[in-house]
């Protein structure tokens, strides 16, 4: 467990360091930020400074190295828009996207799992078919397309929910959230559906593809045969184990909520780090991009690190294979 | 007895025929396999189909622009599906859109297929160290989500088709490696292979001529599974405007397009050609799901 645990703690922090690398170099190489910044007509003595001032003046990879020596201290830079380091910038809009990517998730767990577990238990009946039928729209559907649909049926036409912001938050137990308020709660309501339609879809279909595979298993039958109602060989014997592979999804699908927040973020104006990488894109402020990048990678990794770790303990098969691996 | 009647002939199965037998049971794959072709259809001849060529200036009139569906226009044809801000016909820009939302699709999924493919082979057949390196960058790639790789790409790359499309393989290659090399480890220890090994057979022709065929069926699945998630993403990272340039209008562009109008109720300039998009994943997605019970031996009777 040790070995295995050090093992991926090391090849986590390759992962992030090429990543610094490929981010660094990479966005240094898109563009001149200072031709946005500078007027056109500043003469030559004032770009320089400007440059200067920035620290774009140094070779590439000094300012890598600067900046990896800063980023240990915590420090990735400042944003050239905002003219506030990069990390308090994403740090305060990190708790609205957790919101709402939390919530998302919660919402596919609640409508998923029993959703996913009826069409398995029953995959010839007609609602299972509608379950499923509705599962394959869920994932074929555009996120964003649903997103502006949702704004164009409660927003715009019925007039029920706001469109844009995060509205009222309220602090409980030292949390600030829009969870506490009722207009949070109707700001929230559109944007964590969004997200969520994409993970009730997933869940149901993990949940109806486990159900399907463990009901045909011989301890199904066993348990059967030993005179246990079905209702306990389901919800006690087939639930432990539908759950094994659902765990390990819910675990990954919140890094990935967080990333895919980035669509719903940018539709309903929702004030989280999302939206703010795709405006930093768009406005090349560079610390901004690194710093989110580095940010989210290192939040991956850490995901990663945990569902591995838990899943281990929870299928011991998963540990013998990697220790002899 | 003639040809024709053989081929007929109920009695004779290849492995082709059972699976398009097997494959035409869903009634519902079948209308999603021919609501494709349609959309592959009409993004082919989309010149031929679209009353105008909504990318040639001079065609456009602003007295035309955000005109609600069915309303005639001042050239005499109908705009079917309404019209944008700027007088273009929405239909004909539909299929213009279908036409680069697919191109981008499939050029990055014959990429994808190329290096994954070759990775997972590799991977498979010569095993040890070349195995592990190949895997674990696959593993760790996949550890990320797709909008993630790809937003780090974009942003390190910057806007075009090519980036885009070089984005879209960067995501997608690991998909197959991985598949391919599931299914190339099983069937390297098959006798076959040992067969063309004692004939001394060269690495090149075993992997390609032998193991290569025999890994095709769940390639197919993963192939269809992810042409539809690459229109999608393009479709997505197109929205935000950090994917496709305007000088390549694609689904995702006409919808992002629309979306100041949605507010005031103007919904048709981001509505049809999310209705488009819509269409075509399903279509493809059905198939693929149809793909996939046909091809599982686990669920085979």
């Amino acid at each position: 467990m040790t070995v295995f645990v050090i093992r991926r703690l090391m090849q986590s922090g390759l992962v992030l360091f090429v990543m610094s690398l490929i981010v660094f170099f990479g966005v240094y190489a898109i563009g001149d930020p200072i031709e946005i910044f500078i007027s056109p007509e500043a003469d030559q003595i004032e770009r320089e400074r400007a440059k200067a001032a920035l620290g774009l003046d140094r070779p590439v990879w000094a300012q890598y190295f600067a900046f990896l020596g800063a980023a240990f201290q915590g420090d990735l830079g400042r944003s050239f828009v905002f003219n506030m380091p990069a990390i308090t910038l994403i740090l305060q809009r990190m708790p609205a996207t957790l919101e709402l990517a939390v919530s998302a998730l919660l919402l596919g767990i609640v409508v998923g799992l029993p959703l996913g577990m009826y069409a398995g238990y029953r995959p010839n009946s007609a609602g299972a078919k509608a379950i499923l039928a509705g599962s394959i729209l869920g994932f074929s559907l555009p996120t964003f397309w649903v997103g502006l649909m949702l704004i164009m049926v409660f927003a715009v036409n019925l007039g029920w929910l706001p469109s844009t912001g995060r509205g009222q938050t309220a602090t409980y137990l030292g949390i600030t959230s829009s969870l506490f308020t009722v207009d949070g709660l109707r700001h929230l309501a559109m944007p964590a559906l969004n997200l969520a339609l994409f993970k009730i879809s997933l869940i149901i279909r993990l949940a109806r593809a486990g159900m399907r595979e463990n009901m045909l298993m011989d301890y199904v039958r066993f348990a059967r045969a030993k005179g246990l109602p079905m209702r306990r060989v389901v919800f006690v014997h087939v639930f432990k184990n539908i759950l094994i592979p659902i765990v390990t999804v819910i675990g990954l699908e919140l890094g990935s909520t967080i990333a895919f927040a980035v669509v719903t973020e940018s539709i309903f104006a929702w004030p989280g780090m999302g939206k703010l990488i795709i405006d930093s894109i768009q406005r090349l402020d560079r610390p901004v991009i690194v710093a989110y990048l580095c940010i989210i990678v290192f939040m991956f990794i850490v995901i990663n690190l945990v569902v591995d770790i838990l899943y281990s303990v929870l299928d011991p098969r998963v540990r013998l294979s990697e220790a002899k691996g | 007895m003639s040809m024709a009647q053989a081929t007929r002939d109920p009695g004779v199965q290849t492995p082709l025929r059972r699976f398009v037998a097997d494959f035409a049971e869903s009634r519902v794959a079948m209308a999603g396999l021919a609501v494709f072709a349609l959309v592959l259809g009409a993004a082919l001849l989309a010149p031929l189909l679209s009353p105008q060529n909504p990318y040639d200036l001079n065609q456009l009139d602003i007295m035309d622009g955000r005109q609600p569906p069915m309303t005639k226009s001042l050239e005499g044809f109908v705009f079917w599906l309404g019209s944008d801000d700027q007088g273009r016909d929405m239909l004909s820009a539909i299929f213009y859109g279908l036409r680069t939302s697919l191109g981008v699709g499939a050029m990055s999924a014959v990429g994808a297929l190329a290096i994954g493919m070759a990775a997972g082979l590799l991977a498979a057949y010569f095993g040890g160290r070349v195995e592990s390196v190949v895997m674990r960058v696959v593993d760790i790639q996949l550890s990320f989500p797709s909008i993630l790789v790809a937003l780090i790409l974009l942003a390190v790359l910057g806007q075009g088709t090519w980036k885009i499309i070089l984005a879209l393989i960067c995501v997608q290659w690991a998909y197959y490696a991985r598949t391919v090399r599931g299914t190339a480890l099983v069937e390297r220890r098959k006798e076959y292979i040992e067969a063309a090994r004692c004939l001394a057979l060269g690495h090149r022709r075993i992997v390609f001529r032998h193991l290569l065929p025999n890994c095709l069926p769940p390639l197919i699945v993963v192939v269809t599974v992810q042409v539809a998630h690459a229109i999608a993403l393009e479709a997505t990272l197109s929205f935000l405007g950090i994917g496709l340039p305007i000088t390549e209008p694609s689904l995702g562009l006409l919808i992002a397009n629309g979306f100041e109008y949605l507010l005031s109720g103007k919904y048709w300039i981001s509505f049809f050609p999310g209705v488009a998009l819509l269409v075509t994943i399903v279509s493809i997605n059905l198939v693929g799901d149809q793909l996939r019970d046909v091809l599982n031996p686990r669920l085979q009777k």
